[in-house]
């Protein structure tokens, strides 16, 4: 792909976080698409090209009115929005359509409209994982982390104050669900949930949505918002079963999807002014600053102990305040890009100053896939 | 009213070989007769050279616990807090996800590469689970 061939020129998320029982799951969608397409100055029926994750795009289109010429309902988890980034921006420099959509929505609170997401018993998950008493996310993403410690040498306090800093980034914003100031003993002491971490290690559980609009860069400059470029992007899956993970002591879909966006984008890792590393559970910072080769994993956690992803810090990270602290409705990767965007347009609330390239890493499932898009506003 | 159960694998013809094997008191693993890979969880094919010549055999039953969480909340059905969900690494190369049984479900407890051996809980007639304990000696 060409770096900076295509923009990001809508973003928003839906009028609401948080708590939303007066909306249905597709209604979000809706309401952010709507907000997203305002935000960009177009009409419905400017959209040729629609992706969207979970929900299929069928109904989407069908909700919104849309005809699309091009389609894409990758659905591997909470990072399925960077995988549709990056196929948005091939099908439009391939020519297959000019305007995508792309939406998240969940009721992951409300449970309002939500698709259920079970695991048959017949599956290799159902056979080999669930009769060992696995119970939701909590249970299964942090699995690897106690080997990642012994291997790498991290403590509990370095883990606990990925919370810590992630809550410094949410106080700054408005919109974020948890403000009141933490510590890590207040982190360390915190309800049990799965050994070794605790509730303020966990993400929030909360309804809402994001849609974001990409076209050509091209055609970028008419817009009324700074458009935001697209320079690198990568993908990539490992197993839908933690279990079966090459190795607790990383992530191979990390290491995988943010080199090559890191080589596709054509840049160091000094050149990055803005990181988001998708923080589902408290491990996934340092998994990532270690994947996308920012440092050694040993480093990880002093790194991020020290300060240096917290507000004033040399790399800002998670400045929404993150999956712990803003909201997570089950599906985090859309309001990550978000952020991302909003940092590279100069608006965010937590802005940081003179930010040009923006690093934007997701998961999906528990280690199971992983998207890492890099933004820039040069082009 | 009866408590929910716990999840019950449900097999398929190709994984039906270690389900009849833990019944047995045997954990069965694959291996693949061109290049030697061993590997879990059961496929009628190598995953590193597609080969379809493979073979079942027993294994040795011992490892090591690679890693593990212990689950305070929620519990899955038929389970009661706190229990450790273990992931046990077999001498012979592939790790799979297990309980540890005849051992406190504590850290102090639960100390990782500590010597595990494999143990069959049977759960009725038709279903038995290859779980682990702390190996004797
Ligand atoms: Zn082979």
């Amino acid at each position: 792909m060409r770096r900076n061939a295509v923009a990001v020129v809508g973003a928003a998320e839906t009028t609401e976080l948080g708590v939303i029982p007066h909306m249905s799951q597709i209604q979000l969608h809706a309401d952010a698409a709507l907000n997203a397409i305002k935000d960009a100055g177009l009409k419905l029926s400017d959209i040729d090209g629609i992706a969207t994750a979970v929900e299929t795009p069928q109904q989407l289109a069908h909700y919104l009115g849309i005809t699309p010429t091009w389609v894409d309902g990758t659905s591997v988890g909470g990072c399925s929005f960077m995988l549709h980034v990056r196929h948005a921006a091939a099908a439009i420099e391939a020519g297959l359509c000019k305007t995508v959509l792309i939406t998240h929505a969940e009721s992951g609170k409300s449970m309002i409209g939500k698709l259920p997401r079970s695991i048959p018993a017949d599956s290799l998950q159902g056979q080999f994982e669930a009769p060992y008493g696995v119970y939701g996310p909590p249970s299964m993403f942090p699995i690897p982390v106690l080997r990642y410690m012994k291997t790498h040498g991290i403590t509990h306090e370095q883990i606990a104050s990925v919370a810590v800093f992630q809550r410094e980034w949410a106080a700054k914003n408005p919109r974020a669900m948890m403000k009141a100031p933490i510590t890590v003993e207040d982190v360390l002491n915190s309800k049990m949930i799965a050994y070794p971490f605790r509730i303020l290690q966990c993400c929030l559980v909360t309804d809402g949505g994001g849609a974001l609009i990409l076209t050509s860069a091209d055609r970028a400059k008419d817009f009324p918002n700074k458009p935001v470029y697209i320079l690198g992007t990568g993908e990539s899956v490992e197993t839908p079963m933690v279990s079966q993970m090459e190795t607790f002591d990383s992530s191979r879909a990390f290491r995988v999807a943010g080199p090559t966006a890191f080589q596709e984008a054509g840049i160091t890792h000094k050149d990055v002014d803005h990181l988001m590393i998708y923080d589902a559970f408290a491990h996934l910072p340092l998994y990532g600053l270690g994947d996308l080769g920012f440092m050694p994993h040993e480093e990880t956690g002093k790194f991020i102990a020290d300060g240096n992803t917290r507000p004033g810090g040399k790399l800002p990270m998670n400045t929404n305040g993150g999956g712990l602290s803003y909201m997570h409705s089950g599906m985090y990767g859309m309001y990550a890009l978000q952020e991302s965007v909003r940092q590279m347009r100069g608006i965010a609330p937590a802005q940081v100053k003179d930010a040009k390239i923006s690093v934007c890493h997701g998961v999906g499932g528990m280690f199971a896939a992983s998207g890492t898009v890099i933004f820039t506003n040069e082009k | 009213m009866a408590e929910p159960a716990r999840a019950r694998p449900k097999p398929t013809p190709e994984t039906q070989h270690y389900w009849d094997g833990a019944k047995t008191g045997e954990l069965r693993l694959q291996r693949c007769d061109d290049c030697s890979h061993v590997y879990f969880p059961p496929r009628p094919f190598c995953s590193k050279c597609a080969s379809r010549n493979v073979s079942v055999f027993k294994a040795s039953g011992k490892g090591f616990l690679y890693s593990y969480v212990i689950n305070h909340r929620p519990a899955a059905p038929g389970f009661t807090p706190p229990y450790a969900i273990a992931v046990v690494e077999l001498d012979e190369g592939p790790r799979l996800m297990s309980n540890i049984i005849d051992c406190e479900q504590t850290p102090e407890a639960l100390e990782l590469d500590m010597k595990l051996e494999v143990a069959f809980q049977k759960v009725d007639d038709t279903l038995t689970l290859p779980v682990f304990r702390p190996a004797k000696g």
